[in-house]
């Protein structure tokens, strides 16, 4: 390979209903470095295809919420395999996203690829934590269990680009829901190279969505949608949250207010159980 | 054009004798069509026009008069959030649910149509689907949608076609001299060619249909753009040549608001403004209802709705 070999630079696609779509809008952007240096273009979403996510993701949903959790978890631990194998091309995109060095690199991908694993292993752990077995007046058993919510908005947080997207997308799709990402406006790239992650692994399509563009363009849309039942404002700033919470309310969305977080600390259990409802069934005990 | 359905002979020599049809260019002209950018208050209209274009559909096994209740009542109000919405042109049912649709319907102004003639294979001897139309004639029904014998028409006795249709029309008049409409359903999905598809449209209006419908719903191909537009330049056609306007209902496989509008932009650009109301363009179609009232309901509050806000049917 000679040294003036032209470089082929990538232009990314989205990731929607399984498939890898260009933006509706036909735009896309130019992704830089940390040091203002040209890595490859992405699309530049427009709320049509926010829309569309939003029709892949209720399509997805009726089967990966009936999923068994113990077949939620398999398919995310399979995922976790194929971010291992992709590890080199991730901690290069996280290095020049952040401006890390490679070793610091190394350690926020491991971290990331550590989560998810983590949060695989909630899938069928989660309604011993979430659920219990209420005491009642009566002859009845009286069970209350956690169900996904449904679609989730998942605003990825704009300064962590692959610790921190993983860090909110993984508890909102183990638990059943399905997920539309919008990924971090400056850094999109570990998310659109997850999401070819995502389709070679055993998840069905539209489970998880990944957009990419200004997330304030994308994020309306999709903060006032009717067929969207919760919105994570992580990567949000705190005036477009404010507005987002606004119209997130009009169908009584359940929202996840942005504050500062350290993703590689701990992340307890705050975001696995913010996308639930609690069904409760009533049943007679018999003699 | 008397003279044309003389005979079996004249009636096969006139219909063949019809240009044949391009096909890569009437799949190209409708695609053409399909691309026309309909936005803002033009988009309104359009919603609000296909909704009153839309022949509300229900023939399944397990119809009930309850189910053939309940959409009736979403015909007459279809968003129940806003009554600004247009009715529907017409409640498509069995025969026996006609009874049931024309009493819940009352004074809307709804039409009740009533599919007839051994509905959807058209196998039947003809006192059995003259007794059937009959029958939904006396119950009520406004309009009748009867499916052609595609087994005589495949095998070229177009006049056994012809009098049929003629048969059935007679079938439509009620006592008092009024008549019920006749929609003729040739399932161009089985006529298998686009000449053949041309040939049924000016056999039925040549035989009294007034309208001319693509397909049952029940067969894999149903309603397409390019075999809809070959029936509009028919009827366009038709109407240059004899001076008869008939109307056209695509059926079957319309389910978005964004398929709807191509089709009304292909009824536009062939037969010009004339045919854009429910009296000569209909839509048979069930789902595509709540697609047009979430678009509705996207323009009017700047929200996109979803599935929970429309009725479950």
């Amino acid at each position: 390979m000679s040294a003036d070999r032209l470089s082929v630079l990538k232009t990314y696609k989205l990731y929607v209903g399984g498939k890898f779509p260009r933006s509706e809008s036909g735009r896309v952007y130019e992704v830089t470095d940390s040091k203002g240096d040209w890595l490859a273009n992405a699309p530049l979403s427009s709320r049509k295809d926010a829309r569309d996510a939003v029709v892949a993701a209720r399509k997805a949903f009726g089967g990966w919420s009936g999923a068994t959790a113990y077949n939620r978890g398999q398919v995310l631990y399979r995922v976790a395999e194929m971010l291992e194998g992709r590890r080199d091309q991730f901690v290069s995109e996280v290095a020049e996203a952040e401006g890390l060095s490679k070793a610091k690199a190394t350690a926020q991908v491991d971290a990331a690829v550590d989560r998810w694993v983590w949060y695989a292993g909630w899938s069928d752990k989660v309604a011993q934590i979430a659920g219990s077995a209420n005491p009642v007046a009566g002859p009845f058993f009286n069970l209350s269990t956690p169900e996904p919510t449904g679609v989730v908005a998942v605003l990825a947080p704009q300064d962590s680009s692959f610790l921190g997207l993983v860090s909110v997308l993984a508890p909102a799709i183990v638990t059943g829901n399905t997920a539309v990402v919008v990924a971090s406006e400056k850094s999109p790239l570990p998310a659109l190279s997850l999401a070819e992650v995502l389709a070679t692994s055993d998840v069905p399509g539209g489970v998880v969505n990944v957009l990419s563009g200004r997330t304030g363009e994308i994020a309306a849309p999709l903060a006032a949608h009717q067929d969207v039942n919760a919105i994570d404002l992580a990567g949000a700033g705190p005036e477009l949250a404010k507005e987002l919470e606004a119209s997130a309310a009009d169908n009584l969305k359940r929202v996840l207010r942005p504050r500062p977080a350290d993703w590689s600390a701990d992340p307890g259990t705050e975001r696995l159980l913010a996308f639930l409802e609690t069904k409760t069934v009533w049943h007679p005990m018999g003699a | 054009m008397a003279d044309v359905t003389a005979s079996d002979g004249a009636l096969r020599r006139f219909l063949h004798g019809l240009p044949g049809v391009d096909a890569v260019g009437l799949e190209a002209r409708a695609a053409a069509l399909g691309t026309r950018s309909i936005k803002t208050t033009a988009k309104a209209y359009a919603i609000d026009l296909a909704i009153s274009m839309i022949d509300l559909t229900t023939l399944e096994g397990a119809d009930t008069p309850g189910k053939v209740r309940a959409l009736c009542a979403k015909g007459v109000n279809p968003d129940p959030t806003d009554r600004g919405a247009p009715k529907v042109a017409a409640i498509c049912v069995y025969p026996d649910m006609v009874g049931t649709a024309k009493a819940a319907l009352g004074d809307s102004g709804i039409h009740v149509a009533s599919v007839a003639t051994a509905f959807p294979s058209g196998r039947a001897g003809m006192p059995v689907k003259l007794a059937d139309t009959t029958e939904a004639v006396a119950a009520g029904a406004d309009e009748i949608d009867m499916v052609i014998d595609r087994g005589a028409f495949l095998s070229g006795r177009y006049l056994s076609v012809f009098e049929e249709i003629q048969q059935v029309k007679a079938a439509c008049r009620r006592a008092d001299g009024s008549a019920a409409h006749l929609k003729v359903i040739f399932e161009t999905g089985e006529l298998s060619t686009y000449d053949n598809v041309r040939r049924a449209s000016w056999l039925a209006m040549l035989a009294g249909a007034d309208f001319i419908k693509t397909s049952t719903g029940k067969v894999a191909v149903n309603a397409t753009p390019p075999v809809t537009l070959l029936m509009l330049e028919a009827v366009r056609d038709f109407r240059d040549a004899v001076g008869v306007r008939v109307g056209v209902k695509p059926a079957g496989g319309i389910r978005t608001t964004k398929d709807a509008i191509k089709y009304l932009v292909m009824v536009n650009e062939t037969l010009g403004e004339e045919w854009l109301t429910g009296e000569w363009f209909r839509f048979g179609a069930s789902s595509l209802l709540n697609d047009l009232l979430m678009q509705r309901q996207k323009l009017s509050t700047g929200r996109y709705s979803g599935p929970d806000y429309v009725t479950v049917d």
